[in-house]
């Protein structure tokens, strides 16, 4: 079966620039926000953005491996959701409030 | 947007777009596998229970703090700056071949499905054992306050 290669059509490299921008928009997004929710999915962002790399060299170098490691990430990426959402209810519950600014309380 | 956006609810509105274009560049690179489990795993799974706690939450834009000005600007600078040197290192690097052959089966779920079970058996065990205990850990994480109070 032959198709036309995706690498003559979009190089390498804006792979690897949206990947960057992607990645640096994660970034801004935990520093900017003060909800925790917000930040949980800035680090979703992140992590997406470092699979898209994963695939895009899986792909260019035709080794199947890079796939099974984003199938690894999107499974310890699930897992850290459950937790980290789980904990931020029991803050929630007990604080009344998710504002990183505000727990504060391990600091003292 | 989903940075920038007021209503968090918004914002996970926006995420969710965003999944579904970074499904649609898996597509193009031929992993069709991976653009499927990653809509179903994000879209559906996450993206739900990113949902659900906020409405358990009951956030919206009148509760919503904000950081002060400073801070907003110092981590627009921060990752920007971030953002721009990446961007010129990248730049600088040298523009890699493009491979003569593309084989499209990479990312068909039978060749995926042999390495995975062939090559990183032990990782996926893991990964069952890790699940395992992340949903015990949170299930014991929102169940304790209820004793408590009980």
């Amino acid at each position: 079966m032959t198709l036309l290669n995706i690498f003559s059509v979009v190089p390498i490299q804006y792979y690897i620039f949206i990947s960057a921008v992607l990645f640096c928009v994660g970034v801004l997004g935990v520093l900017f926000r003060r909800n925790a929710i917000i930040i949980f999915m800035s680090v979703e962002l992140m992590l997406n953005s470092v699979n898209l790399l994963l695939v895009a060299f899986s792909t260019y170098h035709n080794d199947a491996s890079g796939q099974v490691f984003v199938f690894f990430v999107m499974a310890v990426a699930a897992a850290e959701v459950a937790v980290g959402l789980a904990i931020l209810v029991t803050i929630f519950k007990n604080v009344h409030s998710i504002d990183i600014d505000e727990l504060k309380s391990l600091k003292h | 947007m989903t940075v920038l956006s007021k209503n968090p609810v918004h914002s996970v509105i926006y995420l969710i777009g965003c999944f579904f274009a970074i499904a649609g560049h898996y597509l193009l690179l031929s992993a069709q596998f991976l653009a499927i489990v990653h809509i179903i795993v994000y879209a559906g799974a996450i993206m739900v229970l990113f949902l659900s706690t906020l409405m358990l939450m009951n956030l919206n834009e009148e509760t919503e703090q904000h950081k002060p000005a400073l801070a907003k600007i110092s981590a627009m600078v921060a990752s920007g700056l971030l953002m721009l040197v990446l961007v010129a290192v990248l730049r600088k690097a040298d523009s890699l071949p493009v491979p003569l052959t593309q084989d499209v089966s990479i990312g068909s779920i039978q060749n995926l499905g042999k390495v995975l079970l062939d090559e990183y058996i032990f990782p996926f065990e893991f990964a069952s054992i890790l699940f395992l205990s992340a949903m015990i850990g949170a299930v014991l994480l929102t169940k304790k306050d209820k004793a408590q109070t009980a």
